[in-house]
């Protein structure tokens, strides 16, 4: 072994690597709702959606839980120009990985729904609510508390998800990892201090979605 | 001296006492029973006594021996000759009622296998299940089930027999049959100590009854002491109301 | 368009054909590899982590740092921590071992707390009740929670596996010529990136959608009941 670890120039540019670490974050938080959104509206189509509109929701589903979402954007971003469609490489990563999102996202949505027991909205509908406000007052909250759990664990694996951005020259917390190392040749202490960054903004935001779920919507959730 | 001997014991679940300063003795072929309200510490008592619970103080004797429940092999030796069955039957659902029998006699004891399905045949014969030895635990009543946790504890041929509240979960109409197969368990001489809420098996049964209150002895003596003339308020406070029920 | 219809004969050539279904396999080969050694590392960490005393109090530190540290590591950076470190030992092992090391890694952190969960969906009392009766942590393993647990073990780890299968996807950064590899050099050959990666898709797609139904199978099968029946 004739290698010796020095941290110091890595530690100089941790500023660098730590805004890379935001861009993460915030490509997550973009893919992630993006994702909700395209999860509500294909739940709905699953379920009340009729043949045609279940029917596509469910080929978008079954389609992209079942390939890479590498592959899904090697595909957006070097196939999609024969067809005159040219995305630069953050938006075709975002596209990617919100569409990828938003299929695991149906999924997640269509059970919670389905959670819901008949007798609670009868119970809502006996105290005197009219439609809307069981469909506020009971229905959402219940889907909300019930689901928040795997919903905030989604959260975090997008978030690591979120590195293969780097292949496609983003300057995410990976792809600032892999120009400092062109730059230094510090291998080792890159990646090292690379994964400190991403254990830190997974526990920051794990610690956060726990205490959330916790106080605000008396979701059942262990941090360990 | 002595058989089982329990000096000022304490236990404590947080910041919540549970057992505070417990003295009391068994002998030989004696059946000690607990009673008192729910909270009370009686099935913390039998918790503590088979180490499930752990002890802040106070000391347990068995036959001389002095147990430092945080010397596990001290603690084994005294599983080894204490056995405890509990409200909820925690009877092994992976297994059938043979097998939950003679399990921990073949593992934990390493006794020959036909030996021990001999006596696990025995002993489920004795609760009155000797057609049900190749039946799942999930297929059983409640009744049935708590023999079996009867028999897998006796197949361990323990000293002493602990009773936790083994009738509590059972629907009335099966309560007897489980406390058949204890009255049977008493007239062999098996010394035990039960925790029960069937008073007038208690009262039928007992050597000697222990009343306990927010988890201390009351009040300690034979069934018809602590029955028909309790010295103690609180004691007398609690067989009022379990009498007039 | 029409360029991409004139290349489909050239591109489904015997020799690339071959190429890419070997890669296919080179895909399901690191995934089966990595988590079956995954698996057998999360299922011992998972039993670490029943020890009880001061005795293993180290061991079982370790392993929840372990768990905890590469639960929160993205695959990508993992496989080049394992590749650099790797190579600073000057060990001289194949792009394949390092990502079958990294894929093992992951898969033995997330594994173990699938493994842990099940453990603790068996009652506390029937282990109450072993412990009375002087089984030992092994003991009671062996002869009481797994014989249960493994059903509901069984579904989550097969899900692992089958998200797995396309996170290997991200091992092609390293040069392991598995499927996504394969894909990338059909397009540096000059075939349309339509068909590389379009090949590739359909084939993650053929490989995963049956495994899928069949996990949803397991899942069907084993999910009702812990019990066995007779």
């Amino acid at each position: 072994m004739n290698y010796t670890l020095q941290f110091g120039q890595v530690i100089d540019r941790l500023p660098y690597l730590a805004g890379g670490a935001w861009l993460s974050l915030l490509l997550a938080t973009l893919a992630f709702f993006g994702g909700m959104i395209i999860g509500v509206f294909g739940a709905m189509a699953k379920l009340f959606g009729g043949r045609i509109l279940a029917g596509i929701a469910n080929i978008y589903v079954v389609f992209f839980t079942n390939t890479p979402a590498l592959v899904q954007v090697y595909f957006l971003y070097f196939a999609l120009p024969s067809f005159g469609i040219i995305l630069p490489p953050f938006e075709a990563v975002l596209i990617g990985l919100t569409l990828n999102s938003g299929a695991y996202l149906t999924e997640i949505q269509r059970a919670g729904f389905l959670s819901i027991h008949r007798n609670e909205v009868e119970a809502a509908e006996t105290i005197g609510l009219s439609q809307m406000q069981s469909v506020w007052y009971v229905i959402v909250p219940h889907i909300v508390r019930t689901l928040y759990p795997s919903l905030s664990n989604q959260y975090i694996l997008i978030t690591l998800g979120t590195s293969m951005a780097a292949i496609f020259g983003v300057e995410e917390l990976t792809g600032r990892a892999l120009s400092l190392n062109a730059e230094t040749f510090r291998s080792i202490e890159i990646f090292v201090i690379t994964a400190g960054l991403y254990i830190a903004i997974t526990l920051v935001a794990n610690v956060l979605l726990v205490f959330l779920g916790r106080y605000y919507f008396r979701a059942r959730m262990r941090l360990f | 001296m002595d058989f089982l001997g329990i000096e000022n014991l304490k236990a404590r679940y947080g910041e919540h006492v549970v057992l505070n300063d417990i003295s009391m003795t068994v002998e030989k072929g004696e059946i000690v029973s607990l009673i008192g309200p729910s909270g009370s510490g009686k099935s913390s008592l039998l918790r503590a006594l088979v180490g499930l619970l752990p002890v802040e103080s106070g000391e347990v004797r068995l036959n001389g021996e002095i147990i430092n429940y945080r010397d596990k092999q001290a603690v084994k030796r005294l599983r080894d000759r204490l056995a405890i069955v509990f409200q909820q039957y925690n009877l092994f659902q992976n297994m059938d009622v043979l097998r939950n029998v003679m399990l921990a006699p073949m593992k934990v004891k390493g006794w020959p296998r036909e030996e021990c399905e001999r006596e696990a045949t025995a002993l489920l014969e004795k609760v009155g299940l000797g057609a049900k030895l190749h039946v799942y635990p999930d297929q059983l009543s409640g009744g049935q089930q708590q023999r079996v946790a009867l028999a897998r504890a006796l197949a361990l041929r323990p000293e002493i027999l602990l009773l936790d509240e083994v009738t509590s979960a059972l629907d009335p109409e099966l309560v007897n049959e489980v406390l058949d197969s204890i009255r049977l368990l008493a007239s062999e001489g098996m010394t035990m100590i039960i925790v029960s809420h069937e008073m007038a098996f208690v009262r039928e049964v007992s050597s000697r009854v222990s009343m306990m209150a927010a988890g201390s002895i009351v009040e300690i003596g034979t069934p018809d002491e602590i029955f028909q003339n309790p010295k103690h308020e609180r004691a007398r406070d609690f067989v009022g109301k379990i009498l007039h029920r | 368009m029409h360029s991409i219809f004139g290349q489909l004969p050239r591109f489904l050539s015997y020799y690339n054909l071959e190429f890419i279904l070997q890669a296919a396999l080179t895909t399901l080969l690191l995934s089966i590899s990595g988590c079956v050694f995954g698996f057998i590392f999360g299922f011992g960490i998972a039993v670490l982590r029943e020890t009880t005393g001061p005795l293993w109090l180290p061991l079982r530190a370790a392993a929840v740092l372990f768990v905890e540290i590469f639960r929160r590591i993205p695959f990508l950076v993992t496989l080049f921590l394992v590749f650099y470190a790797c190579q600073a030992l000057n060990l001289d092992i194949s792009v394949f071992a390092v990502a079958v090391a990294s894929t093992c890694i992951i898969g033995a952190a997330f594994l173990s707390e699938v493994v842990r969960t099940g453990f603790d969906a068996i009652p506390s009392q029937e282990r109450e009740a072993a412990a009375a009766m002087n089984f030992t942590l092994a003991q009671t393993l062996f002869l009481i929670v797994i014989p249960q647990a493994w059903r509901v073990i069984l579904p989550p780890t097969f899900a692992f596996f089958l998200s797995f299968i396309k996170d290997s996807a991200l091992a092609s950064q390293l040069g392991v010529v598995e499927l996504t590899y394969s894909a990338k050099v059909m397009n540096n050959k000059g075939f349309s990136p339509v068909l590389g990666f379009g090949a590739a898709l359909i084939l993650y797609f053929a490989i995963s959608y049956p495994l899928a139904r069949f996990g949803l199978y397991l899942e069907q099968r084993l999910g009702f009941s812990r019990y066995r029946k007779p």
